[in-house]
């Protein structure tokens, strides 16, 4: 499917003569090189030339010159990566800085994000939450313990995807499975749906 | 029969037009122009696509010269493995020169394609300017070119149907470039701008697509989030090919409806790609239109198996499926039980280099090839592998035309028998008759390549890497594989008297490429001298401006790239690459 390489005006058999290595040329001595012992396999390669059976050493120095083990070789595998890196980059960017899960609270006109791994507990993070939305509520937050006098009620969307309330599991537990936080109005708490 | 040529006289030349006009592959052509004088000047007037698989293996004008009339041009660049930065990035591929001659001889030019090579801004502007006609402009896995150059042809192409990026780097300093489609520009069928980084202006983009109402195809970029998908996709239900921008954001039911009915909305939908970084909860909203879908590209949503599984199960006419061994082999064994249409099927790596275990081995591809009978192209990268994994591959799947197999480490044998994969790849070959590309990996000796040169008889394209004994290897594959065209190897320990031996082969194949391998440059300097219609180019990065003259014969030439050209030694190398 090439355009034709030679066209009708030049069409002539082209009769090419190559000898094998030895007549035309002369033997080539085995290259000297710092390139190490895969290079040294050049020596062993001479002797393997069709027909004759291979030598297996030849096999197992490649494997000891080459460190593949682990070690990053350009170009492989053969992948395309510059989108894909960027897409690992900002991975590892939310990764890397801490456990910031968003908070949102139902009324307010914008999110914040918390760092779970800076309190000790349930009643910390109840404190800092109180602090940071005080602005937006009437009353204190804290929906936990029973507490009937308040107006909002703190849930959490677990890995699932499921919204719980928070403070029924171990603290350890709650942050690691937690993804993001919701302040929601007690009176939508009592009938909250399942997730969808 | 007219004695003395005269025959080709006996129908008017419109007629032998005619006639050759239902020759539609390009092979048959040039077997026509070869007849006689007369068909040779009637064909090559007529032709009206042409395909240049080597930009360098004629020069453009005399490409130009020769099919006066052509509509339809595609042109390739950069060699196969320019994709994992084993070509030096100056190596060359320009279109410039191209496009200048192009732009002199050809101007009803309707269509270009270019892959894999270096575009500037200088051509598209030229290329706006030149063509009343354009139509179709499609950069595949190009470079050089900025959202300036985009914006001439926005603004000059007034007919444009088509401007595909696909993978094409864009240097992004004209941020409103997609404003310089006029307002009267509704021609647009195809825009597919994935590979853009930087946000686009999307109520310009909104308005371009309700406006061009025969768009059937369009690829956004990561920039365009969620919520603007359903105002995109709600002025454009008629399209049939669609690549979404990212497709995260917290989960909100009113977001999560309105992007299922704008999805239920697609009637035509029939390819999707993009999905970038899917989080779970939003991946239902497709449903609707999986039952419709034959082409699917999950490969930028690294999302757990199970919702990957309960996607795809739900897709039961899909004939290619692109993904990431996330999915791993439950995922796989959903596939090969709910699609059984599927022709093609890729698995990426997610974390290549990483020491992440994922549930992705040798089973999962012996059940998709045992599930799905139309297979035919496979791309499967994989960390285990077996001979019995590929013996059932080679039996189930006998129509296979493409089988890529990337075990990721090299070397890698058997892990049950810790044999080399020889065996499983020569069953391939042998049970795979109309074989058409292979990519091999693992643990391989000469053995496997006697197998290919011997029974891979529809082979046009063979990539090697970390395989073989010795040049034994390499002479069996070139002194068999008679439809060889493309062969790329790579850090193998091949040399001299292989080369040497079969350089008559090179003369009929498009190209070959060597790199870390054992070939001197004194046996280059022999080919070349042997082969004036081969360019052999030898480039070593760490060479910038030495000369290659003074180099001994014994040297080793860390990278090859041999092609045939009718256009001489070209005059674009960069100083890393020498043309012996």
């Amino acid at each position: 499917m090439e355009v034709s390489v030679s066209d009708f005006d030049n069409l002539k058999a082209t009769e090419l003569r190559l000898g094998l290595p030895g007549i035309d040329a002369p033997e080539k001595p085995a290259p000297v090189s710092p390139r190490g012992s895969k290079r040294a396999l050049l020596k062993a390669n001479e002797e393997c030339w069709p027909g004759t059976s291979k030598s297996l050493e030849a096999d197992t120095s490649n494997q000891e010159a080459q460190p593949m083990a682990k070690a990053q070789v350009i170009g492989w595998p053969p992948i395309r990566s510059y989108r894909k890196n960027s897409f690992k980059a900002r991975k590892a960017e939310v990764e890397a800085a801490g456990l910031f899960v968003k908070v949102s609270m139902d009324g307010a006109p914008y999110l914040r994000k918390i760092d779970l791994k800076v309190y000790k507990g349930y009643k910390e993070l109840r404190e800092a939450l109180d602090n940071m939305f005080r602005c937006f509520s009437t009353g204190e937050l804290s929906g936990m313990e029973g507490c009937n006098g308040s107006e909002y009620a703190i849930t959490y969307e677990d890995k699932d995807g499921d919204w719980m309330l928070v403070g029924d599991v171990p603290w350890e537990m709650f942050i690691s499975s937690c993804k993001r936080l919701r302040i929601m109005r007690r009176s939508e708490a009592t009938g909250m749906p399942s997730s969808p | 029969m007219p004695a003395g040529g005269g025959w080709a006289a006996m129908f008017p030349d419109e007629v032998w037009e005619h006639v050759f006009s239902f020759l539609a592959a390009d092979g048959d052509r040039n077997a026509v122009s070869l007849v006689c004088r007369g068909w040779y000047h009637i064909e090559r007037r007529s032709r009206r696509r042409i395909f240049v698989g080597n930009c360098y293996a004629i020069a453009p004008t005399v490409a130009v010269r020769r099919f006066p009339n052509v509509r339809v041009v595609s042109i390739k660049g950069k060699p196969h493995f320019a994709d994992f930065n084993l070509v030096p990035s100056d190596w060359g591929g320009h279109a410039d020169a191209w496009v200048a001659a192009m732009a002199e001889g050809w101007p009803l030019l309707e269509e270009l394609h270019l892959k894999r090579m270096v575009v500037t801004d200088e051509c598209l502007e030229l290329l706006a300017r030149s063509f009343k006609n354009f139509r179709v402009l499609a950069l595949s896995f190009c470079e050089g070119v900025s959202t300036a150059g985009l914006a001439a042809i926005a603004a000059n192409c007034r007919n444009l149907r088509e401007l595909d990026l696909q993978e094409t780097v864009v240097e992004e300093n004209c941020v409103h470039w997609l404003s310089h489609f006029p307002e009267s520009s509704t021609s647009l069928v195809n825009l597919s701008i994935a590979s853009l980084e930087e946000d686009v202006n999307i109520a310009v983009l909104e308005h371009l697509v309700s406006r061009c109402t025969n768009l059937k195809t369009l690829k956004l970029n990561y920039a365009v989030p969620l919520d603007r998908l359903v105002n995109l996709l709600c002025r454009a239900p008629q399209l049939a090919n669609l690549g979404t921008g990212r497709f995260t954001a917290e989960y909100r039911p009113e977001l999560f409806s309105k992007l299922e009915s704008a999805f239920a909305s697609c009637k035509s939908m029939k390819s999707l790609s993009g999905i970038c970084e899917a989080v779970p909860e939003y991946l239902p909203a497709i449903y609707p239109i999986c039952d419709g879908l034959t082409s699917l590209n999950l490969c930028d949503a690294p999302v757990n198996g199970a919702s990957l599984t309960k996607l795809v199960s739900r897709c039961k006419n899909l004939q290619r499926l692109w993904v990431m061994d996330v999915i791993e082999d439950d995922g796989l064994a959903a596939v090969a039980s709910s699609c059984k249409l599927l022709q093609e099927l890729r698995v990426f790596p997610c974390d290549p280099y990483g020491a992440d275990p994922v549930s992705l081995t040798e089973h999962g591809l012996v059940t998709v090839s045992t599930g799905c009978p139309m297979l035919q192209s496979v791309l499967y990268f994989c960390r285990q592998m077996t001979n019995d994994a590929l013996f059932a591959v080679a039996r189930s799947s006998p129509n296979l035309t493409c089988f890529r197999l990337c075990i990721i480490d090299p070397h890698t044998p058997d892990y049950v028998t810790l044999e080399p994969l020889d065996a499983g790849f020569s069953a391939i070959v042998e049970s795979c008759k109309d074989l058409r590309r292979l990519s091999v990996s693992g643990l391989l000796t000469n053995n496997v390549f006697r197998s290919i040169g011997a029974s891979a008889d529809c082979l046009e394209m063979l990539s090697i890497a970390f395989a073989g004994d010795s040049d034994a290897g390499l002479h069996y594959i070139l002194s068999g594989c008679k439809s060889l065209r493309k062969l790329e190897i790579r850090d193998c320990p091949f040399g001299d008297k292989a080369l040497l031996a079969n350089a008559a082969k090179l003369e009929t194949m498009r190209s070959l490429w060597m790199s870390s391998c054992f070939v001197s440059l004194g046996a280059c300097r022999l080919l070349a001298q042997k082969m004036p219609l081969l360019n052999v180019e030898v480039m070593d990065e760490k060479k910038r401006g030495g000369s290659w003259d003074s180099q001994p014969d014994d040297c080793l030439v860390e990278k090859l790239y041999v092609y045939r050209t009718v256009a001489g030694q070209r005059s674009d190398t960069p100083p890393c690459v020498w043309t012996v």
